[in-house]
């Protein structure tokens, strides 16, 4: 199947175009919402409902405004207090680490969170604009070496209270995490 | 309007800190760094933090929660916790800290285990 730009002026068979979405859909969701592209935005709707991106710059406010932010676009999408307070937890400790470890307080530098309803849940991203890092070299704060260090559980607390978080380094720079929480 | 209200009450030989509101980076973990030094400067160092009041703690929290433990401790003294939230025990639980932090539900009990 052709799947460049240009093979989207040719039509597009049912399996075809289900088979384009879902490859466009999980490599970047919100390019599909973009109705400039040719397809039936009734069969985009029902993969991703709704998305909204909120930039922030790299201060420790930026916390507390992106989680109340959070809040109100989970609940405005018809999730409930327990699942609120996952995603709550999960964005407060994800926008820290790109304030401090990914953009070390540099405020010239942003902090870009986009949240996607999908069918299956809530999904969101967080990217900062520092240099990047492995997660393998995280240490487990639960290791008993560990247990009293001070810093080093963000990740646990992001891994804990969803469904799948995952890790990329941006091609320009950076760090996105992006976490699912199903419903 | 503050993170967090931290108020001191003694109960003999031991000091009470009560915690009001969210424990969470910035304000609220420097709130209760703070209090604990000037307990420790004050030579108090037998320390019982009620969480009652706590409704948010974020892994900051957590960590000035163990740094404050570690700072008692080498002092010579003790810090134990009561009155934790489901959340706050679900999150110690997660990290393991309900190994290390002696918690209480009775704040009777608390005290007397200090003696």
């Amino acid at each position: 199947m052709d799947l460049s730009p240009g093979g989207l002026t040719s039509p597009l068979n049912d399996l075809a175009l289900r088979t384009f979405t879902e490859f466009i859909l999980e490599r970047c969701p919100a390019v599909c919402l973009d109705t400039t592209l040719d397809l039936p935005l009734t069969y985009i709707q029902l993969t991703v409902t709704r998305t909204i991106e909120l930039i922030l710059p790299s201060r420790i406010e930026s916390i507390e405004e992106c989680a109340v932010f959070a809040e109100r676009v989970a609940r405005d999408w018809g999730y409930g207090d327990d699942f609120v307070g996952s995603i709550d937890l999960a964005v407060r400790e994800s926008v820290a680490n790109a304030v401090k470890h990914g953009n070390k307080f540099d405020e010239e530098k942003q902090v870009r969170i986009d949240f996607f309803d999908r069918e299956d849940g809530f999904e969101m991203t967080v990217r900062d604009f520092g240099s990047g890092f492995n997660i393998e070299e995280i240490p487990d704060p639960t290791d008993p070496e560990n247990l009293l260090k001070v810093s080093g559980r963000g990740i646990l607390f992001m891994r804990s209270f969803m469904d799948a978080v995952e890790w990329e380094t941006n091609d320009d720079g950076g760090t996105t995490v992006k976490m699912v929480k199903k419903r | 309007m503050a993170d967090i209200n931290i108020s001191e009450r003694q109960a003999g030989d031991v000091t009470v800190l009560d915690l009001d509101g969210k424990v969470t980076i910035g304000e609220g973990s420097v709130a209760l760094r703070n209090a604990i030094r000037r307990l420790l400067g004050e030579g108090k160092n037998k320390i019982l933090l009620n969480l009652g009041g706590v409704g948010y703690i974020d892994s900051s929290g957590i960590g000035e929660l163990v740094s404050s433990f570690t700072a008692v401790n080498k002092e010579g003294g003790t810090l134990k916790l009561l009155n934790l939230t489901q959340k706050i025990q679900d999150l110690l639980a997660i990290t393991k800290l309900l190994t290390v932090f002696d918690v209480f539900d009775s704040e009777a009990e608390a005290l007397s285990s200090f003696s």
